[in-house]
């Protein structure tokens, strides 16, 4: 399956969020997610099932001003 | 002094971004003693992205951090970037920017009065950064919010206070909620400007940062806050057009 990461066409196995984000690195980092423009709280990742061309955000604490 | 309950032992709020290095960073925020900080949350490059040293880092210098929506040019997307800061930060705090012009990033107040009446009510403590509009500051009050923090000048320019009048007024508007400036701070004599007026704290990023010697210009800034706060809790004179003398004239001699 085919979704955007971070604005990046990315193929992934996996269906279910959760093990997506293990699948592509992410699985003990502090990020926060959003499908599709909707927060997904991480108690939410493990029942969130993603489909082909959802667009998924990975953001992470950063520099701010 | 009260940030939703929070009592900061300085009124100098920083932001972390821009500067040299992480090292300076955290030299400046020492040499500073401040204890609330600025930060953002970004695309992360994978499991070794940058984010994680960054969080770790700040994490370990104690203090407490402020949110922000920094680049939210929408109600969705700073609602929904407040949402998931909520929950990477683990804390309900949200410096609230809703930006509305590319050239000056001022603040687009409809859609912060309306992003604010979202988070107020879904539990965030709202920080809002805003122009130093008294109409815009009632809205964001009626909203939830119980702090407010009108602009010195745009983001970035190191312009100082552009409006007193407005930011004056402002504070004599609400002299019980807590009032910050932020933004267009570029000098400690801005800073101390902003506290003489009343203000509660000042928040700034660049004017640090950027220095050539950012720990001693954060220091800088430390002290002009306190002069400033200190200054207004002492009463300023009233200026007067005309000249008076200090020196008694009674008593003065006839040498000429």
């Amino acid at each position: 399956m085919r979704i955007i990461v971070n604005g990046d066409t990315r193929e992934v196995a996996a269906s279910v969020l959760a093990e997506a984000l293990a699948e592509l690195g992410y699985a003990d980092a502090v990020v926060a997610t959003a499908v599709n423009e909707s927060f997904v709280p991480t108690g939410a990742r493990a029942r969130t099932i993603l489909s082909d061309g959802d667009r998924l955000e990975i953001l992470a604490p950063m520099q701010g001003g | 002094m009260d940030f939703y309950g929070f009592t900061p032992r300085s009124r100098l709020f920083l932001g972390t971004a821009q500067y040299p290095s992480p090292a300076v960073l955290q030299k400046s925020v020492e040499a500073a003693g401040v204890d609330v900080v600025t930060v953002s949350l970004r695309r992360e490059a994978g499991r070794l992205g940058g984010g994680q040293d960054f969080w770790a880092l700040i994490r370990s210098l104690g203090v407490r951090v402020l949110p922000n929506t920094a680049g939210c040019h929408s109600v969705k997307e700073a609602v929904t970037t407040a949402q998931m800061a909520r929950e990477v930060f683990g804390t309900p705090w949200i410096k609230l920017e809703v930006i509305g012009e590319a050239d000056t990033l001022q603040p687009d107040v409809f859609g912060l009065v309306e992003a604010a009446r979202i988070l107020c009510a879904e539990g965030f403590e709202v920080f809002p950064y805003m122009t130093e509009d008294l109409v815009v500051a009632e809205r964001l009050v009626e909203a939830g919010c119980r702090v407010l923090m009108p602009w010195g000048a745009p983001i970035g320019t190191g312009k100082g206070l552009n409006n007193p009048y407005g930011l004056r007024a402002l504070r004599a508007h609400f002299p019980d909620v807590p009032l910050v400036v932020d933004a267009g701070i570029g000098l400690p004599s801005h800073a101390a400007a902003a506290m003489e007026l009343g203000y509660d704290a000042v928040l700034l990023n660049t004017a640090v940062a950027k220095a050539g010697d950012p720990a001693a210009m954060a220091a800088a800034f430390a002290r002009a806050v306190e002069a400033g706060r200190l200054a207004f809790e002492a009463g300023p004179m009233e200026p007067r057009d005309m000249a008076a003398p200090s020196t008694p004239v009674l008593g003065r001699a006839l040498l000429g």
